[in-house]
């Protein structure tokens, strides 16, 4: 009797071939898809109960961000306006709007509106707005061009890697306090340099990519 | 045997910790539903109730300063601009695309209304203003009374009343 049968040939080639594709099978899961915007959602703008349009409301009517989101400045949490803040306007412009009957219904059954949450973190992650604002770092470093987005999408993946990009080097995204809220901010020839704003906002840049200052 | 048992723990343990899911721990984050929630909205304040930190009488008017003044600017712009405009007018960004135009803040009722008559307005509304006690604190309702008198001042003020050193700013 023969050591190898007839077809022996044919299984080396195909347990050859096979195993280079799941070779590259593996390759593509564990390394190209957390690269893809796919996984980070980056750039993705999930359906909201109402379209609401930062665009409109920010750069078209000048509202400043604190209108709606109140507690940036002292909660870790932004807070998303409650019924009353949309109807504060809305009580009186665009009463008829099919886009706003959520808004409406709410008010009515005096039940809060579910956004979808478009920037997540998981919660092994510590996070609060509020230190960020203090600090000079303008909205628009984390939400991109929010002022005009007619719809929110995420600007960046939230990966720790790219927390980490501004966490190792801070002084290039900081601006001076009274442009945190300027979402078409830029720099010119007469804003304090990246490294004095370090020293007027007496950051620790060595303490910044410590593991605690994140995962507490 | 024991060989045996103590690899079927560490296989065990193993499993177990891979189950364990980091991201969605048993805490509760701003918005979020409490676990096991019936009801599918965020949970709200108990009725009657204030915030942890939250004085039980609001405090009364602070002595005027210019860090108040600046505050009451601050907050005035982020909240009240947007109808009442940055002088006061009454002719904001909103009442310019058809929201009721407010009294300006120069009528000889608002200049002669008591400071008290401001707070109570920002914090219970007014005709077709909506109340702003949720987003505008005890201590920065005082801050804007004080800057409404600070604008009503200004419209009337001449270039004698700015202190010498600055009027060239405004020249």
């Amino acid at each position: 009797m023969a050591v190898f049968g007839p077809r022996a040939n044919l299984f080396m080639t195909a347990t050859l071939v096979g195993s280079f594709w799941v070779g590259v099978l593996l390759i593509a899961a564990i390394w190209v898809v957390p690269l893809m915007d796919y996984n980070s959602q980056q750039r993705f703008a999930p359906d909201q109960p109402v379209p609401f349009s930062h665009k409109h409301h920010v750069s078209g009517l000048g509202l400043d961000c604190r209108y709606c989101h109140t507690s940036v400045e002292q909660s870790s949490n932004a807070g998303m306006p409650s019924t009353a803040t949309c109807m504060t306007c809305h009580s009186q412009i665009w009463t008829n709007a099919a886009m706003l009957a959520p808004d409406r219904t709410s008010l009515a059954e005096d039940k809060p509106i579910r956004w979808t949450r478009v920037y997540g973190l998981p919660d092994y992650v510590y996070f609060d707005h509020s230190i960020h604002i203090a600090k000079g770092v303008g909205c628009t470093e984390c939400h991109g061009a929010i002022g005009d987005m007619a719809i929110t999408r995420k600007a960046h993946s939230l990966y720790m890697s790219w927390c980490l990009s501004c966490h190792r080097d801070p002084a290039p995204h900081l601006r001076p306090k009274d442009q945190v809220f300027n979402p078409h901010w830029r720099r010119t020839n007469s804003t304090p340099s990246p490294e004095a704003l370090l020293v007027q906002y007496h950051i620790k840049t060595e303490a910044l990519s410590d593991c605690g200052i994140c995962h507490r | 045997m024991r060989w045996r048992s103590s690899t079927a723990l560490v296989i065990v343990s193993m499993s177990v910790a891979a189950c364990d899911n980091m991201a969605n721990q048993p805490k509760l984050n701003p918005y979020e539903l409490p676990f096991g929630s019936q009801i599918n909205w965020p949970v709200r304040p108990v009725p009657h109730t204030i915030a942890r930190g939250d004085p039980l009488n609001p405090p009364g008017p602070p002595p005027v300063s210019m860090a108040l003044l600046e505050r009451g600017q601050q907050r005035f712009d982020i909240y009240c601009s947007p109808c009442h405009s940055r002088l006061g007018d009454g002719n904001g960004m909103i009442v310019q695309r058809g929201f009721p135009h407010p009294p300006s803040y120069q009528s000889d009722a608002l200049r002669n209304a008591p400071n008290q008559l401001f707070y109570d307005v920002i914090t219970h509304g007014y005709g077709v203003m909506y109340s702003y006690a949720d987003r505008v604190s005890p201590a920065d309702r005082w801050a804007i009374v004080a800057y409404i008198r600070a604008l009503q001042a200004s419209a009337s003020a001449s270039l004698s009343d700015v202190p010498a050193e600055k009027r060239s700013s405004l020249q």
